[in-house]
Order: C-alpha cells, then structure tokens, then sequence
C-alpha cells in the first residue's frame, strides 16, 4: 500500500529484505508463535483520505458548542479566557512541538532556557524561590504535594478542606490508596472552610494541610490565619492557586505556604474538554530536593557559556526505580510554553490588568442577580456561587440557557448534596457587559 | 558557534506591552473595596515588559536552538519518534473540539463524545482488550492506572496480594509505577538470550504475586516467544499480566497482547499514535482491560445510549475513582484519533511491518562495526553495545552519542536498558526513508573509524552545536533554578 | 585502582569506619565507592543526636548520575556530621578518607567489638575486585 507518511518503495524492500537476508517482511515476524497471531483485520475505523478526514473531523466538531459560539459562564476548574494570538504561532514551531524531552542538552537549549523562564515565572507568581518545569495538572500536582509533605515530614495524614475542587480530592483519595496515607476532610462555613474544624483536625501526626484559594466555590481562603494551625504542629502547608489571581492577590509564598500548586490553564492554554492543562509545582528551599518531576538549572559549558540542563534528575525513576518517590517521567513542556508566551506577553501590567478586569466583571455580574441569590459573603475573585428557588434545577436551566447561545454554571448538586440547587458561575474578561446583562435577563425570565 | 541568548527577562524596558485587553466596559470596582488588604498582592510579579515583536523573536530563536523531529532522523529507542501529521495538528485546533468545556451539558458536545466512544473502541480491538479508559495522561500515568486496577481487583477477591514482578530489562517507570501504587517490586534476571527466564520467573512467582508487568517486544527489541508458558506462570498463581505498551509501534494488526494472555494495557499514544511528544508532554496513557476488572475502571467512562446519544457513564460503583481531572488528555485523544482514521487497521498492520523492516535493516547494516549483544531478528528497535570502543580507544557510548549531534541527527537511547552495557538503542520508526537510515548507518560507521583513529575529536564532541557540553556536576551542587530577577 | 587504606574497617556497602577517640566512630564512604558514584553533587547527612542501628539506612549521596542509600556500619549514637559537605560535597571525591568524613558516631559498649564485627582492608580489597 502507498501512504503519504510511508517512504518504502518496492525498490527499497526488496533491497533491505536482501541486506537482512529475509525474503519476505512476514519472515521477520516468525519468532510470534503462530497461536498469538492475529488473523484478519481489526475491527477498527476504516481509513479516511484527507479531504474526507477533515470533512469528518469537522463534522464531529460542529456537534460541540463551542465557546466562539456560545457566550460561557462555566469555570470550576477550567476557564474561558482570552488567548493572545502570538501564542499559537510559538507553540506551532514544530521545533517544540516535535522534541523529545530535552536528554540531548546541547539539541535542546531552546526548550531548556523556556522551561528555565517558565520556573522563573512560576515562582515570580508564587512567590517561592523553587519551582519544577510543570505536571500533568493542577490536580496530580496537588496529589503530589501530598505525597512529598508526608515523604518529607514522614507523616502519614492529610488534612483537606472540602472547598478544594471535588475532583482534585477524588483523585488525592485514588492516590493516597497507593501511597497509604490517610486523608481528612474539614468542612466549610459561609463558602470558606470551617477554621475551628481545621485547627481540631490537625494533630503531631499531620503531614500537611491542603487548601484552594480563591476555593471551588471563588472564595478566597484566609490563608494568613490557616499558616500557623498547621505549622505550630510541625506539618506543611500546601495551597492550590488559580495563577490568574495572582496578577491582584498576595504570593502565597509570602504567607507562608510551603508548596504552592495550580493549574496554569488560565495562563493561555484552550479548555479542550479539560485536557491537557499543565500543573505547575513550587517548593521553599529547605524541599528543593525533595520536589517531584523535572526540573531545568543553569549552567556552563566547556567554553563557560551559559547553558541549561536536566538536573537534580538522579532522583527520577529511570534512576531510582522502585526507590523512586514518584513515577512522574514527563512535563507538559508545551503547555508550559505556553503559559510562558502567556506570561510574556502579560508582563507585569497586563497580568495585573487582566486580573482587575475578571474581578470587576464577576462583581458587576454578581451585582446583576436578584438580592439573596448569590449566597457566600466571603471576598471572591471571579466565580461566585448562586441559589435557585425551592424546585429548579441546574440541569433545567442550562437547557434553557443554552438554547439562548449560553453557557450555564457548574451544579454543585453532584459534589455536594448540600448545595443541590446551587450553581457556580464563572465571570471571565472575556465577557462582556451586554453579554452578562443577557445571561441575567434569561435566567430571570425561566424563574 | 551561536552567541549567549538573552532570557526574556533581560529584554525588559519599563514601559512596554505586548497584550491587548478588552476595555473595561462595566462600573470599576475599587480592590481594596472588596478584598481585605492583608489578601491583595503587596508587589506585583516582576514579569518582563516587552512588546510583542521581542516575543516573538525570542520564542522563534529559542525553537532554532532546538531539534525535534520535523529538523531530522530522531532514533531514540523506545520512544518512537515518528513523523507528528499535520493535519491531527490542524482538527485538535477546531473551535469544537479546542474550545469546550468539561462540564457543558453532554446534548451541547455529542461530537467530542463520539469521538471518544470510538477511539475507545479502536483501542480495545487494537489491544484485544475488552474497555478502554481514556483518562490517564501519560504511559507511567497509565502504568500506575492499571496496577490500582490490578490492586482492587485482587482486593475485591479478598485477597492481599503484594508483590509485582518486572523484568531487569524493563522501563524504570514500572517499578517506580509499582511502589507508588503500593506494591514491592520484585526484579527478574533476563536469560542468556534477553529473554524473561522461566526456571526464575516460575521461582517468583507465589500466593502473594499481584502482576508481572511486561513489555513485548521487550526493551531489548526482542518478542518474548514464550509468552503464553509466562502468562500460564503468573495466572496459575493467581496473579495478572500487565502490558506495557511502550513497545506496541512493533505489533499492531499482527499479535495482540489481549491474545497473548495479557489483562491490562497501556497504550503510549505519543508513540504509537504519532502524537507529538511537545519537548516532553503532553501524552496519553489511555488502559485497556479484559471484562473482568472492567468494573473497576476510573470513571467515567464515554457510553452509548440506545436512541443513539452519548453520555458520561458515572454509575460505576466499583470504579478505583478518578485519575486525572475532566476527561483526560483530550486535545491528545482528537490527535491519535485523527491518525487511526488516517490508517485505517491494514495502514496500521503496514507501519508495524516497515518498523520492523527498517530496523532489522539498520542492525544487520551495523553489526559489523559494532557489538551486537542480541542477534538475530529484532522488533522495531534493536540494541548495539559500544563495550569495544570503550575498551579498546576509551571512547564512550556518551562520547559516540555526542559525535552525532555533529552530524545532524538526534542520538539513539544512551544507556539503556541498564542490563547491556555500554547500551546504543536505535528506533528507526516507519516515517524514515531508506536514504536517511543509510546516512545514518554511515555517520556511526564513520565515528567507529574516528574513534579508532583519532578519539580525541569524538570525546570533545560536539562542535556545531549551540553549546558545547555543559557542566551537569556544578549545576547539581549549586542549583541555579530560576532567574531570581 | 581505587585505594583501600590499611588500618581502617570496611562494610560492604562501601563504608569505612574507624576509632577517633574514646566512644567514637567516624565513618565515610570508601574511594571505590565515589569513583562508582561519580560526581557526587549532594550529601543527604545524619540528624546529630539521631541513634542509629548498624546496617539500617541514615541517609543518602547523591551523584549527576545516581542517588545511592548510605548505611550505618556500627550502632549507636550520631554526635557529630561533617557540615562541609552540605556546600562542597566534592570534598568526598577527592578525599574520601579525609576531609570527606562523613559523620561521626559514639558506640555503646566497646569500639574494638564494635569494628571487630567489620571487614578489614584485605578482606575489603578482595570484596571490590
């Protein structure tokens, strides 16, 4: 068969066949004992040429509402903002996008120095002096971070707020499991978690307390009053971010957090259903070597040329094998990149002013509903939590909006049977006022 | 020789911007008004401040110091390295499929479910597996996948099983895989012939053996011709056949691992399904499963209603719980996808045949300049040993390596796997053309030669590169790892 | 050939051992042992004060290629790490036996016993050959 990827000819088989000493390709494939083989043809998808591939393919994408189409109010986790153009010219330069991990360092100096300014972003943001070149998620790395606050402390106990996004502690409880580290919840008050329930739930045997500011609900935690709970008890402090609200809202590094994680899917990365984001990871000195995944460091070459490279890297699996404290053997380079690019093109007054606009959009609009609708009082950034009447549901009421080219919040129902009823909107700078005036206007009208 | 090159934050000058935001088009509200003091930032980021020409023109410099596989020949063993289409590129880009959201309600993205369901499917017929999970993002994400399911699948038969077997020759994921998912590793010598030896494995094996975690072809580019003597070994003792898939660029259309006796699979999609590997992530590790630990699949899992509709199936009772946020590495899943359907199953069957043929090719064409530790026929990839260069001119693996970025090409896998020494492993894939594997096979015949004749120019390799090479000692002991601008 | 000084007792996890005075031990890792490791980059010590149980595991050495467990060869109490090392673990290349120490450890009971119970340079040479 001719394939457009397939170099080989009928000329170059039979000469390499010859060279190999096999007469036939099928000859090669001997050593599979005859009772392993597959006979036939996988029942699979058939193949498409490619003017019918993209027909399909674009078919397939057409079903989808999408957000150039459909004005989103949807966040918990993943967010529609603006994305500055520049960045997918970068990411397509295939000589990123085609790379392997940086193994060969004197091939690979482009991609090493942007994960070396991507670390420097990270911890300009956070506020920490260490940061590793990017995980598969916000939500792994925050499993992470529990796996390295109990390896570092050798506690076994972890202590979670409820107002950490549900499937981030679904996915903590999976991997605890494996690690057989015992994980606490503490409740919430008022769209904040429950201080008094906190400080009871930390004990001498508290690895680490793990909190999401602004929290699931876009509430900011008082991160100030949580530092000395846990640290008075000897354990770490590990705060989940949104990195876009670093742009307005204090380091977390400076209020004593020792691991600062997030997803850095603000940062100029789509939403594609979720994935892939890029998690980012950073650490206070003293757990410089004790932090997961890769991490990229300056050096010179034989000429004292600045240069970069892979290091502190004996400690990753292909090294350490089953000795290894975590089987994390890639980054999500490209996402990195871009989140890079984000930055980059942000500076220091765009992040600031990208920032402001989210916070005022979300407050105009939470201003918008009808008084007693939205429910927490805590300060929040740019997703609030709204109250439907006795008998509506969320469900109901995304139908409708949708019909009207919106996107509805998150229902918190599922995750908590407390808040049946509750919907979490999202308010990015992507919105715009005549936009959110409509979106108020279709939810009051089905009321 | 290429001159230093600026970070971004020595680009920086007070004043500039490369952003354009929307106007604030509703009432401003005062920070301090609603967020208490002691929360809003006390100095902001010191990001650089630049336009947008300078991003521009640093990120296009930093890609020219970089190599990946659109630049050339990349024969890194085990990571097949093969060409990243197009198009996959162009489709994961659609508005529908790059700009929607997890949560939206399924009737408003039915096409990204399709697609999901039937990738799903194409894996599990692929693999002769019985369902798929999609979720896991990456092959060591998905290694750890599929030994949870392993571990609560024993669980739910009451037993404590605790142990899982893996090969010396094996990828160092799956015993780092085994002791975050709970397990003891328990290492197996390969035999004579880089093969899993029975007499040890039977020895191994016992009440307390969870799984045997194996790659066929195996790392050394070897089929494991006594596959199904290995799986009765395991299955008679109770415990399960894990397949890593690293390897599967080898296989496909002509040997499944669900025939072979295996019970969990993970797929590389950024291998296999040419995904492009992004200079290091994003992947895929989607895990496919015979129906007996079905149940125990992260959920959810994409299903099929009867009036034809798609939904999340969240009803899973026995699910070891969710492994990666939303729905995986989606942008990734459209991507392989899009390759499948490029192919179709006998365009798959004929890129494992050229795989083959390509790499068979390479080793007889270099055996007799280089140690063959392994003859015979290989897989897709095959095993060199530089032991005689080493000894006879002190001209190392590494050194050799080197010597190749001089050369243009991207080395193969350097020290591994750790069981041959000195170890050159080469995966041509089947996106290479006959002319650039001869190229390459005279370049490593050449360096042979200047390794015997004049080593001192392969051990201060290389000498066309951006940099040459770096202190990797200083850069451990006094890490420098940010800017600190 | 990496040397093996006579005089001192060896483990074979590459350790020496040897008295420096009264109760104590001082220990470091043999020059078989860094030339295996290669660059060494970060020494992982001891916490002064800490007991330790000969043949357990007290703390770790770390090389650009490789992190390797580092092994108590006697039992007792660790009263005194060789802080050097925290800024130039290089010392332990190139001068395992001396400036490189590693930790320093106060036996209960005799120190003669306590070493009796190790290799002694020739049995070690034979070990590493």
């Amino acid at each position: 068969m001719k394939h457009r990827y397939l170099p080989l000819t009928k000329q170059d088989e039979a000469a390499m066949l010859n060279a190999v000493g096999a007469d036939s390709i099928e000859r090669l494939f001997a050593d599979i004992p005859a009772s392993v083989r597959f006979q036939g043809v996988l029942p699979m998808s058939s193949a498409h040429d490619e003017p019918s591939l993209l027909k399909h393919m674009r078919d397939l994408s057409g079903r989808n509402a999408d957000a150039d189409r459909f004005a989103s109010f949807l966040g918990a986790g993943i967010y529609d903002h603006h994305i500055p153009v520049v960045i997918q010219h970068v990411i397509s330069r295939s000589e990123f996008y085609t790379a392997y991990t940086p193994y060969q360092p004197e091939i690979s100096q482009g991609e090493l120095q942007a994960i070396f300014e991507f670390q420097s972003y990270i911890c300009e943001l956070t506020g920490l002096p260490v940061a590793n070149a990017s995980m598969y998620d916000g939500a792994t790395a925050l499993a992470e971070a529990a796996a390295l606050a109990s390896g570092a402390s050798r506690r076994k106990r972890i202590v979670v707020s409820r107002t950490v996004h549900p499937e981030a502690r679904e996915i903590l409880r999976t991997s605890a499991r494996g690690l057989g580290l015992e994980v606490t919840e503490v409740g919430f008050l008022d769209g904040v978690t429950d201080l008094e329930a906190l400080e009871a739930a930390i004990d001498e045997s508290t690895a680490a307390v793990l909190v999401q500011t602004p929290n699931f609900f876009g509430c900011l935690e008082n991160v100030r009053a949580i530092e000395p709970l846990i640290h008075s008890r000897g354990g770490l402090l590990v705060v989940s971010v949104n990195p876009l609200s670093l742009g307005l809202l204090e380091a977390p590094g400076k209020l004593g957090a020792d691991v600062v994680v997030g997803d850095a899917q603000p940062l100029g990365i789509p939403m594609s259903l979720g994935g892939p984001t890029c998690g980012f990871f950073a650490v206070t000195e003293a757990l410089m070597r004790k932090i997961p995944g890769r991490i990229v460091g300056q050096t010179a070459d034989r000429d004292g040329k600045r240069g970069f490279v892979l290091t502190l890297q004996a400690r990753e699996q292909h090294i350490r094998r089953e000795k290894a404290t975590s089987n994390i053997c890639s980054n999500q380079a490209l996402l990195a990149l871009c989140a890079s690019v984000y930055m980059s093109v942000m500076g220091k007054q765009g992040m600031q002013e990208v920032a402001r606009l989210n916070l005022n959009k979300a407050h105009y609009a939470a201003g918008r509903f009808p008084a007693g609708t939205k429910v927490f009082g805590a300060p929040f950034f740019n997703e609030f939590v709204l109250k439907l009447p006795e008998g509506a549901t969320v469900k109901e009421l995304n139908a409708r909006l949708l019909g009207a080219g919106y996107i509805g919040g998150y229902d918190l129902g599922a995750a908590y049977p407390e808040l049946a009823g509750h919907v979490l909107v999202a308010v990015t700078e992507r919105r715009t006022k005549e936009e959110i005036d409509g979106f108020v206007r279709e939810w009051e009208a089905w009321l | 020789m290429k001159p230093e090159k600026a970070l971004i934050f020595e680009l920086s000058r007070p004043g500039r911007i490369a952003y354009s935001l929307p106007e604030c088009d509703v009432p401003e509200v005062d920070p301090s008004a609603v967020i208490p003091v002691g929360h809003l930032r006390s100095e902001p980021a010191a990001l650089p401040e630049v336009y947008e020409v300078d991003v521009i023109r640093h990120y296009t410099e930093l890609s020219r110091r970089n190599f990946g596989v659109d630049n050339g020949f990349y024969p890194l063993g085990s990571c097949t390295m093969k060409y990243n289409p197009k198009i996959n590129e162009d489709v994961a880009k659609f508005p529908g499929f790059a700009k929607i959201h997890p949560y939206q309600p399924e009737e408003s993205i039915q096409g990204a479910l399709e697609m999901l369901y039937t990738l799903q499917n194409d894996l599990a017929a692929l693999t002769g597996m019985d369902q798929v999970t999609l979720q896991p993002a990456a092959g060591a994400h998905g290694e750890w996948t599929g030994l949870m399911l392993i571990r609560a699948y024993h669980e739910s038969r009451g037993e404590g099983r605790t142990k899982v077997i893996v090969p010396d020759s094996s990828h160092g994921t799956n015993p780092a895989s085994a002791t975050v998912a709970g397990f003891e590793t328990v290492t197996l010598p390969s035999d004579a012939r880089g093969m899993v030896d029975l007499e040890a494995l039977r020895q191994a094996v016992g009440p307390d053996t969870a799984a045997l975690m194996l790659t066929n072809p195996n790392t050394l580019g070897l089929f494991e011709e006594r596959i199904e003597d290995i799986a009765r070994i395991v299955h008679d003792a109770g415990g399960l056949l894990y397949y890593d898939g690293a390897n599967s660029n080898a296989i496909m259309g002509i040997a499944r691992p669900g025939d072979m006796g295996f019970d969990v699979v993970h797929l590389n999609l950024h291998k296999t399904m040419s995904t492009p590997h992004g200079g290091g992530g994003p992947g895929a590790g989607p895990v496919g499963v015979k129906s007996k630990l079905a149940p125990f699949l992260p959920k959810p899992v994409v299903g099929l209603h009867p009036d034809g509709t798609f939904y999340w199936d969240e009803d899973r009772p026995q699910s070891i719980g969710r492994v990666k946020s939303f729905y995986g590495n989606f942008g990734i899943l459209v991507r392989a996808y899009a390759y499948i359907r490029t192919y179709g199953p006998e365009g798959l069957r004929r890129v494992s045949e050229i795989a083959v043929l390509n790499a068979n090719y390479m080793m007889h064409r270099l055996a007799p300049y280089f140690d063959v530790p392994y003859p015979g026929v290989c897989k897709h990839e095959f095993v060199l040993s530089g032991k005689n260069l080493k000894s006879a001119y002190g001209v190392r693996t590494l050194d050799v390596a080197k010597r190749l970025l001089d050369f243009g090409y991207h080395p193969p896998t350097v020290y591994f796997p750790l069981n041959v020494e000195e170890c050159i492993m080469i995966e041509p894939t089947e996106t290479e053309s006959k002319e650039t594997l001869d190229a390459f096979i005279d370049a490593m015949i050449q360096i042979a030669g200047e390794a015997a004749s004049d080593p001192q120019l392969v051990l201060n390799a290389p000498y066309t590169t951006a940099v040459k090479r770096l202190d990797e000692a200083t850069a451990a002991r006094k890490p420098v790892l940010n800017c600190s601008c | 050939m990496s040397e093996v000084r006579d005089g001192l007792f060896y483990s074979e996890e590459h350790e020496w051992a040897s008295a420096a005075g009264g109760q104590v031990v001082r220990i470091g890792i043999t020059d078989h042992a860094q030339c295996q490791l290669g660059d060494i980059v970060f020494v992982e010590l001891p916490q002064p004060g800490s007991s330790v149980n000969a043949g357990e595991s007290v703390g770790s050495i770390e090389s650009v290629k490789t992190v390797s467990e580092m092994y108590a060869p006697v039992s007792g109490k660790v009263v005194r790490v060789n802080e050097s090392l925290l800024d130039q673990p290089e010392i332990v290349n190139g001068d395992p036996y001396g400036a490189g120490w590693i930790m320093e450890v106060e036996v209960e009971g005799d120190v003669d016993t306590a070493l009796g119970k190790l290799l002694t340079a020739d049995r070690y040479r034979e070990l590493i050959e």
